[in-house]
């Protein structure tokens, strides 16, 4: 069934189709509409799961922890600070191995105090051993819940969704709402090898000497590293269901490019439209867009640039003295590569600020010039 | 309550479900209190456990010296923790299985108190307890906001020792209005089992603060643990009572009224204390007695 619905909106309608049993949430600009439909799922009964309204984010992801702990499917969504704020139990759901799924919706950090669109705050959250999908569309924000749930109980690891503040949160659009029969043929129930249970007693994250602490973080990442071999067939699988297709990364006209463009989230949306007006008029420039950040897809990349002499990168983040993220993880995937292209970084549209075509077009012209690649870091509209 | 039957309690649980082999220092008041606790709620319990010495005691991966299901977690998020174990259980409609969220003061008088209020205002069906030793004891005998005023501690030494009151804590929790708010010592084994199992057959949060005395930490030999604990309500220091729903205040324990000279003397951590400050405690304690007093609407002690 489609139905126009805000981006927040697919979130909810994606968690109450994956059958969730424990919401936990705290309210953040943009993302309160998520758990305020959720919440109203709840009390009409169109959604049978506990709803805890917490007193903060740091506790919503604590609830969390302690529900998938205890064998449900748990649910938050946060943004931007409370992002921040739940950092430490972000380490502690990918630490015990608990596919707890989160919606969360790109914004800038404080101060000043902004509530734009800006990736610094889930990309600042790389480390904490969290699957990352980046979505460029509301269809794909409610097809990736789905999905991330799937990915998660299949590898044991917890999976955020991210979008971007107000271009994909509050902006209608048409999406296919699948039945509840579709998800439970594409998502089986929760039922979880070790949980909490009275009648099989065990410790879960225990005081760990060093003599088995360095093979359990060894163990998360190779679950991590399993996602390369485990999520094409996923998306196989929801594709025969759904009829709708997704990859670990999207490759547009790359074959043959004078230069590559990659982006993530709605970045590439605008610069699709952009690189199919240039290429229409002559010019051969390929667009890459990343949907899957963590695991970070170094090989499908290098195999899509073998040949390619230049990347542009334009990253809505910034990592402050080093440069844009995806640019850097880009940078350090290919520095093995014999024949590798010029990585030339970009840093736009932070805090909101609009990344138009023609700031896209400045990109590629910047990018194709001779001594584009002295510069380390280029910013886009930056004013002077 | 007779010390026989307390001896009774002392030596064996019909349930043991603490092991042998556990971390814990000679004389821990929070094991003698796990002990008691459990064989009150018996094997149909999920323990949470925040960051505090009960981390190291339950025992390293892959061991544990409890023999019911453990989930260890943040310092801060007992409360909040606990919430989420017990709407997983809801959700899977398990309703005879205990929620205990156990936590030592620091998790519960300092950087746990967020979530524990969050929770303990939504009314959870957990049984939160705070075994109280007055200090960051896991990390090496720091101050924390439960240490009581001109203690010794690492980050009280004695030129400059604490200079603040110690946290009313189940007045806070009382201000909460839950069904059940109750102090418990390791020195009355009978009154503590009693008040588990009170708070397993009560709906709504369960606070229970539970004084457990630290060797190491209070300074003093770890055979006095128990005495010490039953000092501390005789001299009126920790006074055992209830507060149902916020309201009604009961006290349990009649205290002997020693003087608190003589549970202050036993302690190395209050070694430093002149005669002078020994009377400003004494005063206090009198009248926070007297208060409670008040608030359990008896002019006088009388036991029932």
């Amino acid at each position: 069934m489609k139905k126009v619905i805000m981006g927040n909106h697919a979130v909810s309608h994606a968690v109450m189709l994956a059958r969730t049993e424990v919401i936990a949430a705290y309210p953040i600009t943009p993302q309160t509409q998520i758990v305020e439909e959720l919440s109203n799922m709840c009390a009409e009964g169109k959604l049978r799961a506990k709803f805890i309204k917490v007193e903060s984010e740091h506790s919503a992801m604590a609830c969390c922890v302690g529900a998938s702990a205890a064998g449900s499917r748990a649910f938050t969504a946060t943004s931007s600070q409370g992002l921040a704020l739940m950092h430490e139990m972000l380490h502690w759901a990918a630490g015990a191995r608990l596919p707890i799924v989160m919606a969360e919706v790109n914004r800038a950090l404080a101060p000043g105090w902004n509530i734009w669109a800006d990736q610094s705050d889930s990309l600042a959250q790389r480390d904490t051993g969290w699957l990352q999908f980046y979505c460029t569309c509301n269809q794909e924000i409610l097809d990736s819940i789905l999905i991330a749930y799937r990915l998660a109980e299949t590898v044991s690891l917890p999976a955020m969704v991210v979008y971007d503040a107000f271009y994909l949160s509050h902006t209608y659009e048409a999406v296919d709402i699948p039945s509840p029969e579709q998800v439970d043929k594409f998502l089986p129930p929760y039922r979880p090898e070790f949980k909490l249970d009275v009648d099989n007693p065990m410790a879960f994250g225990s005081l760990t000497t060093p003599d088995y602490y360095m093979e359990m973080r060894h163990q998360i990442h190779q679950a991590t590293e399993s996602v390369h071999q485990v999520l094409p067939a996923i998306y196989q699988q929801f594709s025969g269901i759904f009829g709708r297709a997704y990859k670990v990364i999207e490759p547009y006209a790359c074959d043959g490019a004078e230069l590559v463009l990659l982006s993530s989230g709605t970045i590439s949306s605008t610069a699709r439209m952009v690189v199919e007006k240039l290429n229409a008029a002559g010019r051969k420039i390929g667009l890459l867009n990343v949907r899957v950040f963590r695991p970070f897809p170094a090989e499908q990349l290098k195999n899509v640039l073998r040949g390619v002499k230049k990347v542009a990168v334009l990253d809505r983040n910034i990592s402050f003295g080093q440069g844009g993220i995806f640019a850097q993880e880009l940078k350090a995937a290919l520095c093995n590569e014999t024949q590798r292209p010029q990585v030339i970084g970009f840093i736009a549209g932070l805090g909101g600020r609009d990344i138009t075509p023609a700031s896209i077009e400045e990109v590629i012209e910047r990018a194709q010039k001779p001594d584009a690649s002295q510069h380390e870091v280029e910013w886009v509209g930056l004013k002077e | 309550m007779g010390g026989t039957e307390r001896m009774n309690h002392e030596k064996t649980h019909e349930n043991e479900l603490v092991c042998s082999g556990h971390y814990a220092c000679q004389g821990c008041g929070a094991v003698i209190a796990m002990r008691h606790a459990l064989a009150a709620l018996g094997p149909r319990t999920i323990v949470v456990l925040p960051a505090c010495c009960w981390s190291v005691i339950a025992g390293p991966y892959p061991y544990s010296a409890l023999r019911v299901p453990v989930f260890h977690t943040a310092f801060e998020t007992g409360g909040s923790t606990a919430s989420g174990v017990r709407a997983a259980l809801e959700m899977q409609g398990k309703s005879d299985i205990n929620v205990l969220a156990w936590a030592g003061d620091g998790g519960t008088f300092d950087i746990g108190l967020q979530s524990l209020s969050g929770a303990v205002e939504r009314n959870e069906d957990i049984i939160y307890t705070c075994y109280d030793n007055e200090a960051y004891m896991n990390t090496g005998i720091q101050q924390s906001s439960a240490t009581p005023a001109r203690a010794w501690t690492t980050t009280s030494p004695e030129a400059h020792p604490k200079d603040t009151q110690k946290k009313n804590i189940v007045q806070i929790l009382a201000g909460h209005k839950i069904p059940y708010v109750a102090t418990t010592s390791i020195g009355f084994p009978d009154d503590l089992i009693a008040k588990f199992e009170k708070a397993k057959s009560i709906r709504g949060t369960k606070f229970l603060h539970v004084l457990a005395p630290c060797p190491s930490g209070w300074k003093y030999s770890s055979q006095l643990s128990v005495r010490l604990a039953r000092l501390a309500t005789h001299c009126k220091v920790f006074p055992i009572y209830e507060v149902f729903d916020g309201e009604t205040y009961v006290i349990n324990v009649e205290p002997e009224g020693r003087p608190v000279k003589e549970y202050l003397s036993l302690q190395g951590r209050f070694s430093h204390l002149t005669p002078r400050q020994i009377d400003e405690i004494q005063a206090r304690v009198d009248y926070d007695w007297e208060h409670l007093l008040h608030k359990a609407m008896l002019e006088k002690f009388e036991f029932e």
